[in-house]
């Protein structure tokens, strides 16, 4: 089971009232390289992953729930002042009239979250899977920064970006286990 | 010590709409050269650490919007 | 209407130096997944969540409990429900 820690896992401050942003950030939220995405995919292979690698999958699945809340945090700062006016100006106007100000599973495009995460069953396509996924989200985050004027926001995504790199690295550790000879250290 | 950002230059049409926009850059970060983690590796402090998303000054590579930085990093790469 | 009551400023400070020793634990279990043999590596891990479990302790005397199901202990009233949450703050 899970517990919920009541607090984020790196501070989270939006430092300009631009609710435009709310619509890019909604991308890892709800997108199909998204802190969602990853949590769901991480968490369901864990089951048919090798032992050795399935403490991993299950830890940084987790760590992705957290992220999915720095995200969610930023885009609720950023709409929850805003008037409809406001929202629709920021291409909000279709969110805020499906959703009102909701949060919302669906990515930058306005599509609703895509159920299908990638989940084969066999290790190492599993974990190249991941492994890409990481590297996808790192350059969503990049594309995010490019666009984005807030540098207080920048800082909680650069943060975010090297989690990827960081978990990039992880998998790519957990290949090289796979790849091990494990009958040569196994006592019978 | 390798670079984490890379450049090329796109073939320029002279039918192309749009003036071009000149080097494209793309990531390299470390994780595509450190392969598996040596054990005792430097590590930041637990403030440090936190600032750069990661505990190992060996895992971070920066980011900055490569459009506003263009010309003076394609002159220091080479 | 009642504006509720806001966080302190030293709520903050003490919040970020939780989430430091907090983060430096997050990225030693995902390093000892993978190199569970690291010695060195787990005697820091030991260290640093009795370190953790120090500033938590103190932090939740200060602001309320931070983890439920039975983790963290409540004065009377119930105080698990106060705001602000994470995302208020």
């Amino acid at each position: 089971m899970w517990y919920y820690e009541k607090k984020l896992q790196y501070p989270v401050r939006v430092g300009i009232c631009n609710p435009r942003m709310a619509k890019f950030l909604i991308e890892q939220y709800g997108g199909a390289d998204g802190e969602l995405a990853a949590a769901l995919r991480y968490l369901n292979q864990r089951y048919t992953i090798p032992s050795r690698v399935m403490g991993l999958l299950n830890d940084i699945g987790t760590e992705e729930f957290a992220h999915l809340e720095m995200i969610a945090t930023m885009v609720y700062k950023l709409t929850k002042d805003a008037t409809p006016e406001q929202l629709k100006e920021a291409g909000l106007g279709e969110h805020y009239v499906d959703h009102g100000k909701s949060v919302y599973y669906h990515n930058a495009a306005g599509q609703k979250f895509d159920m299908g995460v990638q989940s084969k069953g066999d290790p190492i396509a599993d974990l190249y899977e991941d492994i890409a996924a990481e590297e996808k989200a790192r350059s969503t985050y990049q594309w995010i920064i490019n666009i984005s004027d807030d540098p207080q926001i920048n800082d909680s995504l650069g943060f975010l970006r090297e989690r990827e790199i960081v978990h990039s690295q992880r998998f790519r550790e957990a290949v090289e286990l796979l790849k091990e000879e494990q009958s040569k250290k196994r006592v019978f | 010590m390798s670079t984490s950002r890379k450049w090329y230059i796109p073939y320029v049409s002279p039918y192309d709409p749009c003036p071009p926009l000149g080097p494209i850059s793309y990531e390299t970060p470390v994780q595509l050269y450190l392969g598996f983690q040596p054990q005792g590796m430097e590590q930041f402090s637990p403030f440090e650490a936190l600032a750069h998303g990661t505990l190992w000054p060996g895992l971070f590579t920066p980011y900055t919007n490569p459009y506003l930085s263009k010309r003076g990093e394609l002159n220091t790469d080479g | 209407m009642d504006e509720p009551t806001q966080v302190p400023d030293s709520y903050y400070s003490d919040l970020k130096a939780l989430q430091a020793v907090d983060f430096t634990l997050v990225e030693l279990t995902l390093y000892l997944d993978t190199h569970p043999n690291d010695l060195e590596a787990l005697k820091q891990f030991n260290s640093t969540a009795k370190k953790s479990a120090e500033l938590r302790d103190g932090f939740e005397a200060r602001y309320g409990p931070l983890r439920q199901f039975g983790h963290s202990l409540s004065a009377y009233p119930w105080q698990w429900k106060d705001t602000p949450w994470p995302w208020q703050v």
